[in-house]
């Protein structure tokens, strides 16, 4: 890279923050996400299950139920404030400049409504123009993620394709309108072993290809080593450790993301101890006053019940919230 | 989905046989002898033995059944035992009666229903649901006999704008819609007999509404940049099937006839003609109009379930 226009971000999250408020208590989901994301990067969320990776992608697209999720901090794309959009502009932004994959094709997709009658809505919604070129683009959009006969499969319903291909069709659906921005939020999990790999290898290609910024989340470590240029790890809400995938994972900063590396299966002789994580996230409800990883920590001290750490930048590029970053 | 049409048809006729079967045991289930009603008190048993004959009373259940029914398919229900009329023109009569009630009723019910619970599913919890919730409520559990009563006393007697009961003096037969001096006669059961259709449909559309709403794909909708009227019509589609089963219902109940409005009214329809069937235990138009109205059901539901299958395509697999 150049070091020009290319490499500024092309997202900007600063101080992302969203709580859900109910009459009985106040959920903080994510609490002071900080990220950026350049063309064509891709980004991969990992975190336990509740850590918030959904809620935020939800955020950057702001598909958060409006009255009860209070969203704080600034998101940037392209330079336009994406918390401010309101209206016609919101809409256009939605599917028009970032989409989103879901993690179940099959509850994603409208029982009943053809696959094409979404694709060729989505089109219409962005690009205008007459039922026949909506037709034509969805089916060349069915083409384009590898469904076998498109001119048929158009006018299938979602319930009569397989899983994978419903998951492709979700795929063309998200690259109907040319987004900037792909949020994928395990667009994997739910398809069988083989078919996740197939659908991983198309994804990533498309994303060459098109050359989109990609946020992607996932549980599987590997799919991370496989698939990103950066990771940012959450944990209770929080990103606790985002820096390039290679470093990280080969030399983690935080305890958490250590404990996450050491409790995946991979390169583990058989006798080894399988070492997870003791304990359980905190409530979101009931955040403790310093870390929130603190009680579940082996490494812990007194300090680290004071106050959350801020973002510290042991190494260029890679930051880290922890009082006792692990030694490089 | 011509596979499926045809199935619905041949799942309706044994529906529609076993209906008949139990049409015709009427005579049988009901309390007392059915000659009673017909012979005087001093009959000989010389002359109960002829009119036995005559009703066929003396052969085997099973040839009396198809007897019956070879008349009745040649639209021959037998002679009304109070009227004397056939009974083919009692049941027509009547049922044409109460048609032209729910030919009012029937849309302006589902219509306002639909409108109502949509809405109320739409904005769940606000104002406008609460109010809508509260009059279905009130659209229910009102006693509607009560509430014809009352629009009697009041447009009828009170103010005087319009009729309190009958079909005005043309009668049955020369009813005109396009006269308003006879068409005034339709509004209070009209309105009266829209109360529960409302009620009902409100309150499932709301619930079919907010369902479908809570379900993930309208996410993806709003993730597609779809304006909230798109999502709706999405949400709307969904929900359809749910709320035409019951309709379908509703359908059924309005063509059959409040027994208790149209007697308030005097409506000249099938719940009236009932009502006088079974105080007069007038067994043959019991049967015939039992027949008709179930085979009304029968119709309703096979429109419904063929509606439900345009609407849904994962009905035409089951
Ligand atoms: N609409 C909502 N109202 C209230 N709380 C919510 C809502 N959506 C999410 N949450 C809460 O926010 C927290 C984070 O949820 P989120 O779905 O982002 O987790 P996740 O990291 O995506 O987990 P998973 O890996 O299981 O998908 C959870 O505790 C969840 O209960
Ligand atoms: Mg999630």
């Amino acid at each position: 890279m150049d070091g020009g226009i290319a490499s500024l971000p092309l997202l900007h999250v600063d101080g992302l923050s969203v709580d859900f408020v109910t009459r009985e208590a106040t959920v903080h989901a994510v609490s002071d996400a900080t990220f950026n994301l350049k063309p064509g990067e891709v980004l991969c969320l990992l975190g336990e299950s509740g850590s918030g990776k959904s809620v935020t992608l939800r955020a950057l697209m702001r598909l958060l139920p409006e009255k009860r999720a209070r969203i704080a901090g600034k998101v940037t794309l392209g330079g336009r404030d994406v918390l401010a959009l309101q209206g016609n502009a919101l809409r256009s932004f939605r599917g028009g400049t970032v989409a989103m994959i879901f993690q179940e094709p099959m509850t994603a997709l409208d029982p009943v409504y053809t696959i094409g009658q979404h694709l060729m809505e989505a089109i219409r919604r962005h690009k205008g123009g007459s039922r026949a070129e909506a037709r034509k683009r969805a089916i060349e959009l069915l083409d384009l993620v590898k469904i076998p006969s498109p001119e048929r499969r158009i006018d299938a319903y979602p319930h009569e394709l397989s899983g994978g291909l419903r998951q492709r069709a979700m795929i063309a659906l998200a690259l109907s309108c040319g987004p900037q921005l792909l949020l994928a939020d395990e667009p994997t999990t739910a398809l069988d072993a083989t078919v996740q790999i197939q659908v991983l290898v198309l994804l990533r290609r498309l994303q060459k290809e098109l050359g989109m910024s990609t946020i992607f989340v996932t549980h599987d470590l590997g799919v991370a080593a496989e698939i990103a240029d950066r990771v940012a790890v959450m944990y209770a809400g929080r990103i606790i450790e985002e820096g390039p995938v290679d470093d990280v994972l080969r030399a983690p900063l935080h305890p958490y993301t250590a404990g996450l590396l050491a409790s995946t299966v991979h390169d583990q002789s058989p006798d080894q101890d399988i070492a997870a994580i003791p304990g359980s996230p905190p409530d979101l409800r009931r955040l403790p006053p310093g870390c929130s990883f603190a009680p579940r920590c082996a490494k812990a001290l007194p300090a680290c019940n004071d106050g959350f750490p801020h973002p510290t930048y042991p190494v260029a590029d890679r930051m880290v919230r922890c009082w006792r970053a692990l030694p490089l | 989905m011509f596979g499926y049409i045809i199935r619905r048809i041949l799942f309706a006729l044994p529906i529609a046989i076993g209906v008949s079967i139990v049409c015709f045991s009427l005579v049988y289930l009901a309390p007392g002898d059915p000659l009673q009603t017909v012979l005087p008190p001093d009959a000989t048993a010389e002359t109960i033995a002829i009119v036995k004959h005559e009703y066929g009373f003396d052969r085997p259940v099973p040839v009396q059944y198809a007897i019956w029914l070879w008349h009745v398919v040649q639209g021959d229900f037998g002679r009304s035992i109070a009227s004397r009329r056939p009974v083919t023109l009692e049941v027509f009569g009547s049922l044409a009666n109460t048609a032209m009630l729910a030919l009012f009723a029937v849309p302006v019910a589902f219509a306002t229903g639909f409108a109502m619970g949509a809405i109320a599913g739409c904005y769940p919890g606000r104002i406008l649901d609460r109010i809508v919730t509260g009059a279905a409520v009130i659209g229910v559990s009102l006693p509607n006999y009560w509430l014809g009563l009352v629009l009697v006393i009041v447009f009828a007697v009170e103010y005087m704008v319009l009729p309190a009961s009958g079909m005005g003096k043309s009668g049955s037969a020369a009813f005109s819609l396009w006269r308003w001096s006879d068409a005034q006669f339709l509004v209070l059961p009209v309105v009266t007999l829209t109360m529960i259709p409302i009620g009902i449909i409100a309150r499932t559309t709301r619930a079919a509404v907010a369902e479908v709403r809570s379900q993930e794909f309208v996410t993806t909708l709003r993730a597609m940049g779809l304006g909230e009227g798109a999502v709706i019509r999405h949400v709307l589609k969904n929900a359809s099937p749910q709320v035409l089963a019951v309709m379908g219902l509703q359908f059924g109940y309005l063509m059959g006839g409040s027994i208790l409005v149209e007697t308030v009214f005097t409506w000249p329809g099938s719940g009236f003609l009932l009502n006088k069937a079974i105080i007069n235990r007038d067994i043959p138009v019991l049967q015939g109009t039992i027949l008709a109205l179930s085979l009304v059901f029968v119709a309703t539901n096979l429109v419904v379930d063929l509606l439900q299958a345009t609407l849904d395509p994962r009905i035409r697999r089951a």
